[in-house]
């Protein structure tokens, strides 16, 4: 791949300078953001301040029903972890998106999103209060108005989260391995909508208990 | 515990099924020839945007698989299934399921004009086709279980396929703890590497069951699933 070069086992980084990004936005901790990403261009994600679960959902732009699917992902490369190579699929087989970049080395998506409900099993029923990701992709794909609802969000990527599976079939939370400045990018092989929730989890270490910005940037298609 | 089975089906191999499973009752899913794959998902049948949530599932629990003391959640927090009873110890909850590329590439192009009812069947598509019965679409299909497989995670998080999982007799118990639109097929398992195409039947069976104890296995495993239990029986106060 022309605009990567190989650091490491899965540890690659990306050969695109900051200064030629198209787009750059910062997303608060605890905040949505939902964009379109065309075909062809690269999609950064940038861990600023370290150990920050940036939980993360795509669709294809022209059939939102055709989406991320998580199953069909680790399935489709037989291995749990997320990291350069993979292919994101969707729920049809479309491929979505290719990591040719990361500087973290595995991301989750097993894991899934933390919803008022969900606090509230794992925690105590008197966590409902709490903002959660999954308040932050409704409110996002509610004000996006392009029909889209609670049904269109499925099992999402955590990205910068470290969530392995023991041969016991237990499912562990374990320290976070990304640090300030780690990214992940992404090559959009279709024209995809992107949807983040920066993760508000004060509850688990999965954000160092102290939820912080991260920046997205976007870069143009090569010609 | 009042045990009257209701009613019983064969589910035919690459068939699919699908049911309103009533609180208050339970569901057998039996492997009779050994070797089976049953995929389900699950909705609350009253609102059906309430549904199986595999990380829910997994995480309240720290599993990366399912068997008897365990517990299938929605994502509202909720309890759709308990399973009270299994003889295999494993199921499979990350793996997915199978769609039409994956089982041509693997078994070769096959027709109902060729094949009759023997034509390939994959899961995507039975799943869709049964959704699509009770009026739900692509965007109600969300990650599924495999009952009877089993996928191993190694430490550099390589899946594989463990043949032999569940034998001629093996069954699980899922108890409903909701009215639940239980939506199965019994495609092979997408990672079974068996070059042939060849489900097997499984069969179900729906009881009569006690509503859960204060000491029940499942309500009891962990304090998550008492909270689970809790917010369950609130719903229907």
């Amino acid at each position: 791949m022309s605009s990567t070069i190989a650091t490491g086992k899965n540890l690659v980084e990306s050969k695109l300078r900051v200064d030629a990004a198209i787009y750059r936005h910062v997303v608060n901790a605890g905040a949505p953001w939902i964009y379109e990403i065309k075909q062809g261009q690269y999609f950064r994600i940038v861990d600023l301040h370290g150990n920050q679960a940036v939980d993360t959902l795509f669709y294809n732009a022209h059939d939102y029903s055709d989406r991320y699917s998580a199953q069909d992902t680790i399935q489709h490369q037989r291995n749990i972890y997320l990291t350069t190579g993979t292919k994101l699929m969707s729920t049809a087989g479309t491929v979505l998106l290719t990591i040719v970049a990361d500087t973290c080395g595995r991301h989750d998506t097993l894991g899934g999103a933390c919803a008022n409900e969900s606090n509230m099993v794992r925690y105590a029923i008197e966590k409902r209060h709490m903002h959660a990701c999954r308040s932050s992709f409704l409110k996002a794909v509610t004000e996006w108005d392009h029909g889209m609802s609670k049904r269109d969000i499925a099992s999402n990527i955590n990205f910068f989260m470290n969530v392995p599976v023991t041969p016991e079939g237990k499912l562990t939370f374990e320290d976070g391995i990304s640090d300030p400045g780690k990214y992940v990018e992404m090559r959009a092989e279709t024209d995809v909508l992107a949807l983040i929730s920066n993760c508000p989890q004060l509850n688990n270490p999965c954000n160092a208990y102290n939820p912080t910005p991260v920046e997205v940037m976007i870069w143009a298609a090569e010609p | 515990m009042n045990q009257t089975v209701l009613w019983e089906e064969t589910i035919q191999p690459g068939a699919s099924w699908s049911h309103v499973l009533k609180r208050g009752t339970a569901l057998r899913v039996t492997d009779l020839e050994s070797g089976a794959n049953v995929g389900g998902i699950f909705y609350n049948f009253e609102c059906p945007t309430e549904r199986y949530n595999m990380p829910d599932t997994l995480k309240a629990q720290h599993i990366a698989r399912l068997t008897s003391g365990f517990v299938l959640y929605s994502d509202m927090g909720r309890i759709l299934l308990s399973v009270t009873a299994d003889t295999v110890g494993w199921h499979d909850p990350i793996g997915g399921t199978s769609n039409r590329t994956l089982v041509e590439a693997k078994y070769g192009p096959s027709s109902y004009q060729k094949d009759r009812n023997d034509y390939h069947k994959n899961g995507r598509d039975s799943f869709l086709v049964e959704l699509g019965k009770w009026g739900l679409g692509p965007r109600d299909l969300v990650a599924n279980v495999n009952l009877f497989s089993r996928v191993d995670v190694s430490d550099d998080g390589t899946m594989s396929f463990a043949p032999g999982n569940s034998k001629a007799g093996d069954s699980i118990d899922l108890r409903a703890e909701m009215n639940v639109l239980v939506i199965l097929n019994t495609c092979q398992h997408p990672l079974d590497p068996n070059p042939k195409y060849q489900p097997k039947p499984a069969q179900v069976s729906i009881r009569q069951v006690a509503t859960p104890a204060m000491d029940d296995l499942c309500r009891v495993s962990r304090p998550e699933n008492g909270r689970g239990f809790t917010l369950t029986e609130r719903y229907f106060m």
